[in-house]
Order: C-alpha cells, then sequence, then structure tokens
C-alpha cells in the first residue's frame, strides 16, 4: 500500500493556509483536484523549453511539441485501455466530450421518436445537451429513477431497455452520493436492447480503475483536472467504427486532409474532432498526471478513498443533526453530501471555510437529483489520494463550530 | 466570520420578523439564486396612498438571503412606493451591516432584486 500522508508532499497547495494560522483542509476533489509538483513541472518545462505549435511543423521545436501531444494521448489511451491512442480525443472538458457525441453522433443517428436513457442522477454535462437534442429534434429522453438508498432502480431500467432506446448514457459515478453504478451490467443491458452506450466517467477515471474494453463501452467522456491534470483539457474516448462514420464537430485547421474553395475532407483519427491548436501545454500536463495515478496505482488509490469514506460516515452519522444522502460505503466512492438540521449548506460551507475547511455546498450541477431528495441544496465534502483521517477529524471539529453558531 | 454570523443574523435566522404570505396582495414577485437554488418571494399591500401597509417574504436559502430579506421587509414599512424604487443595494448591505465577497453578496441581494422586479410592476403579479 502506497503511504497516502507522505505523498501529501508533492502538492504544494496542500501546504498552504488558508489564513494565518488556519491551515487548509482540502475536501474539494470532486469539483476539482489539487495538482502534484510532477505535473506543475511538466508543464512548465513543456513552455520553457519546448513551445511550438504542433503537426507540420519541421523544426525541432515544433517535432518535440508534437511528440509530446501525442505521447499524452497515448498515456491516456493505456491509462482507460484503449485499444489504440487514435480513440482518444483531446476535448476541453468532460462537458465538450458529451457534447462532442451529442452534436455529431446523434444528430446523424437520432430521428424524432427516437428514445435516451438518462438517469435522475445525472450532471448537467450529461442532461441538458440531450435536452436541446431532444428540443430541436424531438428526440423522447426517459430517466432510470434514482431510489432513496441513492441507487438506481434496475427493475425499471430493464423496464425502459424494453422500449429499444439508440442511446443509454449515465454517470459512472455520481458527484453527489459517490454511488458507483453498475456499468459493465448496465452497458451489456444496453447493448443486448441495441442501445448504444456514453459513460461520463468524470468521476470515475480519477478514483477506480476504468477498463474500455472490459466495459465495451461506445463512447467515454473524462475531465483532466479532476485527476491532478490542468483544467482546459479532456478525452473523449470512442469505438473506432462509431468515430469514423461521425461527422466532424468543429471546422478549422488540424481536422482537415485537404481543403479547396468548394469544400473538405476530414482528417483521420483523432485530428478529425481536433480543429484548431489544442491545449498542448495542458496535455502534457494530463499525461503527467496519468503518470503520477499509475505510479500509486487505481487500485491502491479506490481502497484508501473507500476506506476514508466509510470511516468518515461513521464519524459524520455520529454527529446530531447531520443527514447523509446516498448509499452506504460499499456502493459509493468517496464523495460525501449531507445536511445539517436548521443550517443552511452555504452557511455551513462558509463556517467551514473559516475554519480551513473547504466543502462544497449547492446542488453541485445536479439539480434535479437534489429534487428528488425534496432538498434545495446539500453540503458536499469529498476526497482524494492525499486526504487522510486528520482531514476527516478537522471537518468533524468545524461541524461542531457551526452547531455552536446556530446553537 | 463570526462577524458574518454575529447574533443579530442568526437570531435573525432563526426568528424572523416578516416572512409570510400576505392574502390578498398588490404586490408578489419570486426569484430564484440559480448557482445556489435559494428562492425568495415577496408580497406587499398597499394602502390608498401607495404606501407600503404590509410587506412579508418567504421562500429558503441561507443565513445571509433570508435575513436579508428579513430587515428589507421591515425597511419598507409604511414608505411610500417611490422610495421603495429608490432604495439602493448600499442601503441593504448597511442594514445587514456585514463585509460580504462577491458569491454571498448574490445571497443577500436576492431579495433586493425581487423587491425591486416587484416594485417595478414586472409581470408577475397575480390577482
Amino acid at each position: 500500500m502506497p503511504n497516502f500522508t507522505a505523498l501529501r508532499e508533492d502538492f504544494p497547495t496542500l501546504a498552504r493556509e488558508v489564513r494565518p494560522g488556519v491551515p487548509l483542509t482540502y475536501l474539494d476533489s470532486t469539483a476539482t483536484a489539487q495538482k502534484p509538483r510532477a505535473v506543475l513541472e511538466a508543464m512548465d518545462a513543456f513552455y520553457r523549453r519546448h513551445n511550438a505549435n504542433i503537426h507540420r511543423g519541421i523544426h525541432t521545436l515544433a517535432e518535440e511539441a508534437t511528440a509530446a501531444y501525442e505521447g499524452a494521448r497515448e498515456k491516456i489511451a493505456a491509462f482507460i485501455n484503449a485499444p489504440e491512442a487514435a480513440q482518444v480525443i483531446f476535448t476541453r472538458n468532460t462537458t465538450e466530450s458529451i457534447n462532442l457525441v451529442a452534436y455529431t453522433w446523434a444528430r446523424a443517428n437520432l430521428k424524432a421518436g427516437d428514445l435516451i436513457v438518462l438517469t435522475e442522477m445525472e450532471h448537467h454535462s450529461n442532461l441538458v445537451p440531450w435536452q436541446m437534442l431532444a428540443a430541436e429534434r424531438g428526440v423522447e429522453l426517459a430517466f432510470i429513477p434514482v431510489t432513496a438508498e441513492g441507487l438506481l432502480d434496475m427493475a425499471a431500467y430493464a423496464r425502459l431497455l424494453e422500449r429499444e432506446p439508440k442511446l443509454v448514457a449515465f454517470t459512472h459515478m455520481s458527484n453527489v452520493l459517490g454511488t458507483i453504478n453498475p456499468a459493465g451490467e448496465m452497458i451489456a443491458a444496453a447493448r443486448a436492447a441495441g442501445a448504444i452506450t456514453l459513460l461520463d466517467a468524470a468521476q470515475s477515471v480519477p478514483h477506480l480503475p476504468v477498463d474500455v474494453q472490459a466495459l465495451e463501452v461506445d463512447f467515454l467522456a473524462f475531465s483532466a483536472h479532476k485527476m491532478l491534470g490542468p483544467t482546459g483539457i479532456g478525452a473523449l474516448y470512442g469505438r473506432r467504427d462509431l468515430l469514423e462514420a461521425m461527422p466532424p464537430f468543429l471546422g478549422g485547421g488540424d481536422m482537415i486532409k485537404r481543403v479547396d474553395l468548394d469544400g473538405f475532407r476530414a482528417n483521420d483519427l483523432p485530428h478529425k474532432f481536433e480543429a484548431g491548436t489544442p491545449a498542448i501545454a495542458e496535455a502534457v500536463g494530463f499525461g503527467a498526471a496519468v503518470d503520477y495515478l499509475r505510479a500509486v496505482g487505481m487500485e491502491a488509490i479506490l481502497a484508501h478513498e473507500q476506506e476514508l469514506t466509510a470511516y468518515a460516515l461513521e464519524r459524520l452519522a455520529a454527529v446530531p443533526g447531520v443527514r447523509i444522502i446516498g448509499p452506504r460505503a460499499e456502493k459509493r466512492g468517496g464523495v460525501i453530501a449531507f445536511v445539517l438540521e436548521g443550517v443552511h449548506p452555504h452557511d455551513v460551507a462558509q463556517i467551514l471555510d473559516g475554519e480551513g475547511v473547504a466543502v462544497r455546498a449547492g446542488h453541485h450541477c445536479a439539480q434535479p437529483l437534489h429534487l428528488c431528495f425534496n432538498l434545495p441544496a446539500t453540503t458536499r465534502a469529498s476526497f482524494y489520494l492525499y486526504n487522510t483521517r486528520d482531514d476527516v477529524e478537522r471537518l468533524v471539529k468545524a461541524l461542531a463550530k457551526v452547531k455552536e453558531i446556530f446553537g | 466570520m463570526d462577524d458574518l454570523y454575529r447574533e443579530m443574523i442568526v437570531e435573525r435566522f432563526k426568528t424572523p420578523l416578516f416572512r409570510g404570505h400576505l392574502e390578498p396582495h398588490d404586490i408578489f414577485y419570486e426569484d430564484d439564486n440559480p448557482v445556489c437554488g435559494d428562492h425568495i418571494e415577496i408580497t406587499l399591500q398597499l394602502d390608498e396612498t401607495g404606501h407600503v401597509r404590509a410587506a412579508a417574504f418567504d421562500g429558503q436559502g441561507c443565513a445571509i438571503s433570508q435575513v436579508a430579506a428579513d430587515l428589507l421587509m421591515e425597511s419598507i414599512q409604511g414608505k411610500p412606493l417611490d422610495e421603495v424604487r429608490a432604495l439602493t443595494k448600499e442601503d441593504l448591505l448597511e442594514l445587514l451591516g456585514i463585509e460580504l465577497g462577491p458569491t454571498r453578496l448574490k445571497c443577500a441581494l436576492l431579495s433586493f432584486k425581487v423587491l425591486k422586479a416587484g416594485v417595478y410592476g414586472l409581470d408577475k403579479t397575480e390577482a
């Protein structure tokens, strides 16, 4: 087992004080993760030494930059066990990856009356693109309900599959409930019903081993910044035949093979979907983040976070007035959303910040899910590989301060 | 921090003086803060001379948003509508008497926005 306390030293932000004498307790990694020195240094070295635009450049720096960019793609492809690097398309983030599928595959393949199955626990990023499509094309949306425990209702899912949906798109791990959905089982059922599958892996790829070939998923979307990498870059994995058949997304440089005034021929994968100068330094940082995670080991990271989550659930349950949303420890990753009786989540978060504890308050971009639980908002603490039991203790202590103020 | 949650704010949050829904009313307006889902509705009763006879707010949200609404309702009791229309956000912040960062400012100003929209007759007036 890696020493998770020792690796905190790799993260400069974790050493800072929020204000004099108040150390940072960072419990907001579900929103974005802190960055290890290896990522910062890789990006810095790129800008200091290799900076050039990629592809087609003949000079040395352009070749180095291209190799760094494409090298990052290979690392990321290997990380999710993609059959080939060309099936990994760089995007801005998970949201853009999902929109890419909605604007290309879905608009080319779906027509009025076709059914898309989503779930009630989706982040807005895997909901609004489909609502936009539904409004534009008359495609129908149906939702797998969430049970009181915070799990998907699998019997209801089976009934929805009988209606032969064209697409099943769902989150691998809820950013609010922490629920890890049985993706393999759900994808197999969708495929048996003839549906294409899209997995929102924004929360899963950073926290647990994800293998696209084992899952047999058609599309998988995730972001670098939630997995120790920089903001501004994410990835879309896609099945090769689907990507080949899809029309391009954005038009411009790099996505073309040949252009004349009458038209263009789209480039090969993955460049077909990467118009314009991409986030090159960010790709390098993304690659360094993946190297870091692989060195620690995803199995170990998952085990560490689940152990910590089980501990935190127990400690929080003992705080009077705390109501935790979501399933028992075995069914969830390192996310705990809760409400404290009589105190609004914003007030909880504000007072915790006074104690140096960074949590999130609100609907966490999952407003329909909060409506299911009849809550306008929750406070959310989330963990990553660098969190420890000390962080949980500081959270519990800071909650006592909230109780003290609100009596 | 302790300043933000000083006793007046917490007490007023627990026991608001102007929470409720007036029936009948002359002015009704409601709105949300999309960032956090806070919700405020305001109902006003006017007398024949266009003064605020009674004002009430209802809704849900953090202490800052709810207390700001409560203080705002208190401050407009008996005032002519012209004066209510002329209220500035600085007036409200003075009532609260606390320093707020940009995010919490939106919490504080939600009721102000709702009141302004209501008294300027934006079309959510109920019968």
